[in-house]
């Protein structure tokens, strides 16, 4: 073969893998959603989503339980993380000196590599005696630890690198110029902050928010293995939960063994599946959109 | 003191204390899994199988879940950057900017986006129509499944930083597309490139929820693909499960080990590449 024939025939193999990935994740989609037909077919969407019996020896399934866990656990994930995070990147971007930026970026992506388990056996150690002994009886409260705020906590910590890293490079995208007229017509450093930069990069800051609200959606040892897994709707942040993942891999090995019971397990990967797509393509998409618009 | 220097001042230390909390939290979760494991930790922890009894207390290691790790780590990240690197090539050397390239990059992040337990789900639901047990080959896949789209994407961004009168140059010696993707592009990325394998594999080794479903657990160490194997995160998962607390705390020894191989790859990535990086044209 000459080199032209090289050339296409290479870029037309690779042209069929890539396009194979585009079709990974509609076969993922579409098994995962013929594997619920089942389950959609026989149970109303209505009681699926709302009802909160989970009776699966009486053909029950409501997956209120398991909906409103996740969402509590990634809410006191998201409220303990974005402040604390937001107000890390701007001081990484806008006032940390280059020596103190270069000791804790390092140690950011760390963070980051930090295997899912390691979180968990932390959370056991360290997160589930502390929210037992400490912090609940000064509420007067009793709770085995095992609860929504300590699934938060892990939680929380596990989503600091990833809204850190992407809010910092949208702060340091900001021209430096616009810093310079502020502080020309006497602004603080934090007036500018509030002023100038957190508004030019509002869209970014917000797009990295929904990309740190994704990862904690899914995230499922660390979770698993300090929430509790108890199916009830938690009255409190103190009471345990039962989130989805926690839902899917403790489940797996019996799934076969009930009528209707692997549907629903597949269901609650494609609710999974569907609610991190859209909010991946909402982060990605929004500060383009914005942009265009601001032109 | 004015106002606006108040608020500056309250502003300043809430920074300075988040930032404190994340690099504390850090080193929280290392002394507190140092602290609970290092009583356990010894040599025959990482160079012995475990014995009879092993998750009652008696003797015996974890060498099972190291080999399996490696293998499945191995395995699933050389798969991704054999199918990363093409589609990454792809993306930046024939789609260039077009609208094409940031649908197929849209499509990447959401798959980057999918928590590793929905394709540990997908995969398990196929194992099921293939009536195929727990095995290496399913954990394998797995993973591949779920570190291909960071791949590919991290060595996307890699390429783009290619400086482009590069391309032109080796184009105006009348070199092809191809020629210019594996000749000069990848040799020039080798650097990044590095960085995202060593990165993916991390993250391989790191995982526990998607291989749950497919890889099995053994207390051998797999000889063949078809072989159920044991993954460190499992292993300190199925360990702080059991009720003895001998065993729990080997949990947290097994623990140590895998943020030791997991601490030195990132650390192994920041230095290759700085190394790597004096040998190429900017």
């Amino acid at each position: 073969m000459d080199r032209a024939g090289v050339d296409r025939t290479a870029w037309a193999v690779i042209r069929v893998l890539a396009v194979s990935c585009v079709a990974l994740l509609l076969l993922i989609a579409g098994v995962l959603f013929s594997k619920s037909i089942p389950i959609l077919s026989s149970v109303p969407l209505t009681n699926l989503l709302f009802s909160s019996k989970w009776f699966p020896l009486r053909g029950e399934f409501g997956f209120m339980a398991f909906i409103a866990g996740t969402l509590m656990v990634t809410l006191m994930a998201m409220i303990i993380s974005v402040p604390v995070s937001l107000l890390t990147a701007i001081y990484l971007s806008e006032y940390a000196s280059m020596r103190v930026r270069n000791a804790v970026k390092p140690l950011i992506d760390l963070l980051a590599g930090i295997p899912s388990v390691i979180f968990g056996i932390w959370g056991v150690a360290f997160v589930v005696p502390a929210v037992r002994y400490r912090v609940a009886p000064m509420f007067g409260i009793n709770t085995t630890g095992y609860c929504v705020l300590s699934a938060g906590i892990v939680l929380a910590i596990m989503v600091f690198p990833i809204i850190i890293s992407v809010a910092e490079e949208v702060l340091r995208a900001v021209p430096r110029s616009l810093r310079e007229t502020a502080y020309s017509l006497g602004a603080t450093r934090w007036q500018t902050v509030k002023h100038v930069v957190l508004k030019e990069a509002s869209v970014g800051v917000l797009a990295s928010i929904i990309l740190g609200f994704t990862r904690a959606i899914g995230e499922t040892m660390a979770v698993l293995m300090v929430v509790g897994n108890v199916a009830q709707v938690p009255g409190t942040v103190f009471d345990a939960a039962y989130p989805l993942p926690s839902l899917i891999a403790n489940n797996y090995g019996e799934m076969m063994s009930l009528p209707l019971y692997d549907s629903a397990l597949m269901f609650a990967a494609l609710v999974l599946l569907l609610a991190v797509a859209g909010f991946t393509v909402l982060a990605r998409t929004l500060p383009r959109r914005v942009a265009r618009l601001q032109q | 003191m004015k106002p606006s220097a108040v608020e500056e001042s309250l502003f300043r230390g809430l920074m300075i204390l988040s930032t404190a909390l994340v690099v504390g939290s850090l080193l929280a979760v290392f002394a507190s899994v140092a602290f609970k494991g290092l009583p356990a930790l010894s040599v025959e922890m990482i160079t012995q199988t475990p014995k009879g009894g092993y998750y009652i207390g008696k003797e015996g290691g974890i060498l099972n879940a190291i080999v399996g790790s490696l293998y499945l780590a191995i395995g699933a990240t050389a798969l991704s950057l054999l199918l990363g690197l093409p589609v990454a090539l792809f993306l930046t050397e024939v789609c260039g900017d077009t609208r094409t390239a940031s649908y197929y990059r849209r499509v990447l992040d959401v798959l980057c986006g999918v928590p590793s337990i929905v394709y540990g789900a997908f995969v398990f639901t196929i194992m099921i129509v293939l009536r195929a047990r727990a095995s290496l080959l399913y954990g394998i896949v797995a993973v591949t499944l779920f570190e291909f789209p960071l791949m590919t994407r991290a060595i996307d961004e890699v390429l783009k930083k290619v400086p482009q009168r590069l391309r032109e140059t080796t184009y105006a010696l009348g070199a092809t597309r191809w020629e210019v993707a594996t000749r000069v592009v990848t040799r020039q990325a080798l650097p990044g490139i590095l960085s995202a394998f060593l990165l993916c594999f991390g993250r391989a080794i790191g995982d526990a929820a998607a291989v749950l479903l497919t890889v099995g657990y053994t207390d051998n160490i797999p000889t063949s693909l078809s072989d159920q194997a044991a993954t460190l995160p499992l292993a300190v998962f199925f360990q702080l499960a059991t009720p003895m607390p001998e065993v729990q705390q080997r949990a947290y020894a097994s623990g140590i080990i895998l943020l030791v191989i997991v601490i030195t790859l990132s650390l192994a990535s920041r230095w290759g590449s700085k190394k790597l990086t004096r040998y190429i044209n900017r």
